[in-house]
């Protein structure tokens, strides 16, 4: 019979754990309509930008001296992943899917043998992959200061990404992050950053455009830009992932919690029931006796 | 008078979506005016004074790149970094310059000039405020 104070003790501290989980839960319904509202404001842009990219592109493709960003440095030897996670965990499996998902990435590539490269936006996906893949890590980006992510961050990881492509340190980089489905759902997404792939729009013809200055420099100063967005679009989208992935996560959570509760007090009831019938037992059999 | 629908966005949100009547660009090959059944064209954006005419109004906003896609009906201006002039003082371009100064630190040898123009284009600012 569980002792009657241990089974209090034990509700009480369920109880506690019950109003984190919601207190968290509403923190991130907060955050994730935050997080959602900024992902959408930055859709017109990215959609916007893909689609002249995807024109550009398009014309460019063929060309001898395509820039590199666009056409490749030629080779596909070394592979950079870019494996964007939280800062913060009680997350769902919000960090682990993206993680396995790098990780069948690199395990493939390394069969195929090819060298592959890692950097870890957020701590962690760089906690989780350290273990087995440590020593392909060549850099991390530390996000936990960042309040609000804004496109100045997304540009300055994908500036570095440039440096390094530019001086030759990969040839082909791919970006993992959780693309935003619904609160329930995320979608562990891979995207190929470099060389840059631009989806067609189908069915929207654009007009003959007249390029000033030329097509060629046009692209050139556009393509380290659109990179930026493509970067800024995974981080919002892992965002709101994030927030949507905890949501769900502390839902449960308090759920579970509010279970447990309701065992724990039936089995304490039983108890103490047990206990004031024991005595009354006592009671009686002992005025029986004399 | 036919109008042009013009936005404006940055990466991260939508400044402006209005019917304007017509609307002077800073280009980087040089300043523009824009109006409706304009030829379709594709050009990057310079630092500069961005001002677009609604009616009698004009509103103003001051960019710092990007580029404009402008078709006879539309005119699209996905700037890096736009503000309205009303909210910008000499302190955040003050600000620009120490970034653009920054960027010309850095940068390796073929891109000196652009970075070079971009911060005098960024100079330029102060005087149009």
């Amino acid at each position: 019979m569980p002792n009657l104070k241990d089974l209090k003790t034990r509700i009480d501290s369920v109880k506690s754990t019950r109003k984190i989980t919601k207190a968290m839960q509403m923190v991130a319904a907060a955050k994730l309509r935050r997080a959602q509202e900024a992902a959408e404001a930055g859709r017109p842009y990215a959609d916007r930008m893909n689609a002249v990219m995807a024109n550009l592109a398009g014309a460019a493709s063929g060309v001898e001296n395509a820039p590199k960003l666009l056409a490749g440095s030629g080779d596909d030897q070394v592979h950079l992943l870019v494996v964007a996670t939280s800062e913060r965990g009680l997350c769902g499996g919000f960090n682990s899917s993206i993680a396995k998902l790098a990780r069948a990435k690199a395990t493939e590539l390394t069969k195929a043998g090819k060298t592959v490269k890692i950097i870890t936006i957020g701590k962690k996906g760089r906690e989780q992959l350290k273990r087995d893949l440590g020593d392909k890590m060549v850099d991390h980006v530390d996000l936990s200061e960042v309040k609000k992510m804004g496109y100045s961050h997304a540009s300055k990881i994908a500036n570095d990404i440039v440096i390094r492509f530019n001086s030759g340190e990969f040839d082909v980089a791919t970006i993992f992050y959780n693309k935003f489905q619904s609160v329930m759902n995320q979608i562990p997404t891979e995207l190929q950053l470099i060389p840059a792939k631009f989806e067609e729009n189908e069915g929207q013809e654009m007009p003959f455009y007249e390029y000033e200055p030329g097509e060629a420099e046009i692209l050139a100063d556009l393509l380290p830009r659109a990179l930026s967005t493509q970067v800024f679009t995974a981080l919002l989208e892992n965002g709101a992932s994030e927030q949507g992935a905890r949501m769900s996560a502390m839902d449960n959570a308090t759920r579970n919690a509010g279970d447990m509760i309701d065992k724990l007090t039936i089995v304490y009831n039983r108890s103490r029931q047990a206990a004031i019938t024991n005595e009354l037992i006592e009671i009686i059999s002992g005025a029986e006796a004399l | 008078m036919a109008t042009i629908q013009f936005d404006l966005v940055s990466p991260e949100r939508k400044l402006a979506s209005l019917d304007a009547s017509e609307i002077q660009i800073p280009g980087s090959d040089g300043d523009f005016t824009a109006m409706a059944e304009h030829a379709p064209i594709i050009t990057t954006l310079r630092p500069g004074l961005l001002s677009v005419k609604v009616g009698n109004d004009v509103m103003e906003y001051i960019v710092t790149g990007g580029f404009v896609e402008i078709s006879a009906t539309n005119a699209s201006v996905l700037a890096e970094q736009a503000l309205p002039r009303n909210e910008v003082d000499t302190a955040v371009i003050e600000g620009l310059i120490e970034n653009a100064t920054a960027v010309l630190k850095d940068v390796a040898a073929e891109g000196k000039d652009d970075a070079d123009k971009r911060l005098a284009d960024t100079k330029a600012l102060l005087d149009l405020i």
